[in-house]
């Protein structure tokens, strides 16, 4: 197996590099053909390692390829940890990943960076399994960079444009501050057990929980609580969950197959993988779980409401990405990892499917993305209109459609949770994921109706040309639907419930909610019927059907609501203001502090009274001394008498 | 009688003058110089007097000195004087202020 994990890391760089570097020897063709092949073969791969620890009852292998440097003790290696939930993240990234690959040459047909843009995406598969097959803290660190980097690559990569290197900046900006977090968190582990090796930090875990840290003196915290939220607040940049989502949306800036594979699919969800991974941290600290919770449901409603307000195609789905985010990241706050790493599973195929779907509207409306001049585009893209109506059902969960499972499983956890009985926490976890899911059917539907339905409100210019787009854009379509509809009804008893995971995930026995929930499961089929006791589906239909109503039936009605409700409308148009609070607060208040300390600090002590002053002193008493210094031999000769006189008065009289 | 008191006022009489001529001429530069000279007069004017009422040579013999050494002087002065006028066309003490600060 070795070597198989070998090639599926080193395969991407390998073709990142030749596309990257030789892009002009190798040509168009030579650049797509490169990278498709190495992440098709890392895919393969990935399936063969995957199908090895779950079919073949492989054993998990933990092994070091390289000590980078040993310092004071503490080494610093490059090695992989390849476990059932490695080997579920590494088939979903490949899989992923592979169909963007062969979608780009559809999408970025004509542009002039068509080498540039394969060697930025394998680049990132690269980065993104160095991350979730890390077996240290250090190389988790390095991928984690490394995706932030070439995602910030991606989102300028059309770097004429202004607002897009206003996104990569801004989306750079906010992960440092996660991230800033997430390094304290990783020194926290370091502090307290000297070692970066995960099963070596797990191993000492219980120790690190007993002992307390005062952060602010008389104040102690328990270490693991710290090192938990500080790793969460890594988790909160990369996972952009509230208040560090502001880049998200603005990352749709860039091309969308970036957008499908990186601020979808996998990027994003490292932070939930981390977090999962982490889970025997994690599960030693209920502070920090409830703060995991907490930001979770935060993220989940309130993202969910701003996509109802979104004009764009591609914010409607980030803003629904981030909601669904938010749900993963309440399911690893109520010890239900596998059920955040379910969702994942499943978000990372129809997310990808409905940015792809988006894309190909796109491609077919001439890079037209306002959902308003859409329309009708039903009869002109069947293949984008079945593939992407599949999507929307998987994300609102309708029953049967791979979203369902995760997403019901997710709720119900939720309901059963440790936390019940707990009051506030409780209940702002448990509504907002119930409501979330009545609001993601509203704005799910509002774009499906608004671009395939409807009255075709583009010109007449863009509709003589709309036509299906080509093959390589929708076969990457057709086989994540597949999945997308699907992979639910046999993966849910697998991986929730019959212990797929083994031990690359612990739970405290006493907030097992999963094996709580598993003691009624019996099959999917059963757990379908199941769901129509609860909620959840009603309010999923009731979502479709309002939005149904006022996007289709009547669509004089929400232009009506905003004007009526404008106040409400100008605050999820404006995002809750959390983009002014960052730039105009943060970013400003950073900015003018700056300034302050540059004119007052810089300018003015320091050059000004400091260096300058120091010499402008000295000048000044030089100044006037030089006047002493007439150059008259008469003066000079005057000088020595009179000081002869003196001296000799001196001499005479005083002594 | 002529005694140390009168050799002594002579002399402070030259070096008087000859400091009143260093800086109240300020034209010439061979003034000053001889100025100078005048000065080391009126100190072997000292040093004879002084040694012929101690009763001791070697005041006399400093005077040999002196003089010798206040010949070479002069000659450096002059020399110096020479150089500098043909590089300044000036012996004028007023324009030589070249060492100002």
């Amino acid at each position: 197996m070795y070597n198989y994990h070998l090639t599926i890391v080193l395969a991407p760089l390998a073709a990142a590099v030749i596309a990257g570097l030789f892009g002009k020897q190798i040509g168009r063709a030579g650049a797509h053909w490169i990278t498709n092949l190495a992440v098709g073969l890392s895919f393969v791969l990935s399936v063969l390692v995957f199908k090895h620890l779950y079919m073949d009852g492989g054993e998990t292998e933990n092994y070091n390829l390289y000590t980078w440097a040993v310092s004071d003790g503490l080494r610093m290696e490059i090695g992989f940890l390849i476990d059932r939930l490695t080997a579920l993240m590494m088939v979903v990234v490949t899989f992923v990943s592979l169909m963007v690959h062969v979608y780009t040459i559809g999408y970025m047909h004509d542009d002039p960076g068509y080498q540039r843009f394969f060697s930025y995406i394998s680049l990132f598969t690269f980065s993104m399994l160095m991350l979730v097959m890390s077996n240290n803290f250090l190389q988790l660190f390095f991928g984690w960079e490394a995706v932030g980097l070439v995602s910030y690559l991606l989102i300028g990569f059309w770097f004429k444009k202004e607002t897009a290197i206003f996104a990569n900046l801004k989306a750079f900006l906010v992960n440092r501050v996660g991230d800033f977090g997430f390094i304290l968190g990783i020194a926290g582990v370091v502090m307290f057990t000297n070692s970066l090796d995960y099963a070596t930090v797990f191993d000492k875990a219980p120790e690190i929980a007993e002992r307390n840290v005062e952060l602010f003196s008389g104040n102690p915290w328990n270490a693991m609580t710290v090192i938990c939220i500080c790793l969460f607040i890594g988790a909160m940049g990369k996972s952009a969950q509230a208040p560090l989502h502001v880049w998200l949306p603005d990352s749709m800036e860039g091309p969308t197959p970036i957008s499908a594979l990186i601020h979808a699919a996998t990027m994003v969800t490292a932070g939930i993988f981390m977090v999962a991974r982490m889970s025997p941290l994690f599960e030693l600290s209920e502070t920090a779980l409830a703060v995991v919770l907490t930001i979770g449901a935060i993220t989940a409603f309130f993202m969910g409401l701003l996509g109802i307000v979104q004009n764009d195609i591609k914010r409607v789905v980030a803003y629904s990405t981030l909601s669904q985010l938010g749900y993963m990241t309440v399911a690893l706050g109520v010890s239900a990892y596998s059920a955040a790493i379910f969702h994942l599973m499943t978000h990372a195929f129809f997310k990808a499917l409905l940015f792809l779907a988006a894309g190909s509207v796109i491609i077919a409306m001439h890079h037209e993305q306002d959902i308003r001049k859409m329309g009708g585009l039903r009869k002109y893209m069947p293949i984008t209109y079945w593939t992407s109506l599949i999507g929307t059902l998987a994300l609102i969960g309708f029953p049967g459609g791979s979203g369902f499972f995760s997403k019901d499983a997710l709720i119900e956890a939720v309901k059963h949770s440790h936390w019940q009985g707990q009051g506030a926490i409780y209940w702002i976890a448990y509504l907002s994921v119930l409501l979330g899911v009545f609001v993601t059917a509203l704005y799910s539907f509002r774009m499906f109706f608004m671009v395939f339905h409807g009255k075709e409100r583009m010109d007449e210019e863009t509709r003589s040309h709309l036509h299906e787009t080509p093959w390589v854009v929708t076969v990457p379509l057709i086989l994540l639907a597949i999945p997308s509809a699907f992979i639910g009804w046999f993966t849910i008893g697998p991986v929730l419930f019959e212990g797929y995971f083994e031990n690359s995930i612990v739970v405290h026995s006493a907030h097992d909610v999963l094996a709580h929930m598993g003691e009624t499961f019996h099959g999917s089929a059963a757990f379908v019927m199941h769901a129509f006791q609860g909620p959840a589906v009603y309010l999923m239909a009731f979502g479709s059907l309002t939005a149904w109503f006022l996007f289709l039936k009547r669509p004089d009605i929400p232009q009506m609501l905003s004007e009526k409700f404008s106040g409400l409308y100008n605050l999820l148009d404006r995002k809750y203001y959390f983009d002014d609070l960052w730039i105009k607060g943060f970013a400003a208040g950073g900015r003018s502090a700056g300034e302050f300390l540059y004119k007052k600090g810089d300018l003015m002590v320091i050059d000004g009274i400091a260096v300058n002053g120091t010499a402008n002193s000295v000048r000044r008493l030089a100044g006037v001394l030089r006047q002493l210094q007439t150059g008259y031999l008469y003066h000079y000769a005057f000088a020595m008498i009179i000081a002869l006189t003196l001296f000799l008065g001196w001499f005479l009289w005083v002594k | 009688m002529i005694g140390l008191q009168h050799y002594l006022t002579v002399s402070a009489i030259l070096f008087a003058l000859s400091v009143a001529g260093i800086f109240i001429n300020r034209r010439n530069l061979i003034l000053l110089l001889m100025c100078i000279e005048l000065m080391l007069l009126a100190v072997n004017f000292n040093f004879i007097a002084f040694s012929r009422y101690l009763g001791d040579d070697t005041g006399q013999v400093f005077v040999f000195f002196i003089l010798t050494v206040a010949a070479a002087e002069a000659a450096i002065g002059l020399a110096i004087l020479v150089v500098l006028f043909r590089s300044k066309q000036s012996i004028n003490v007023q324009e030589l202020d070249s060492m100002k600060g």
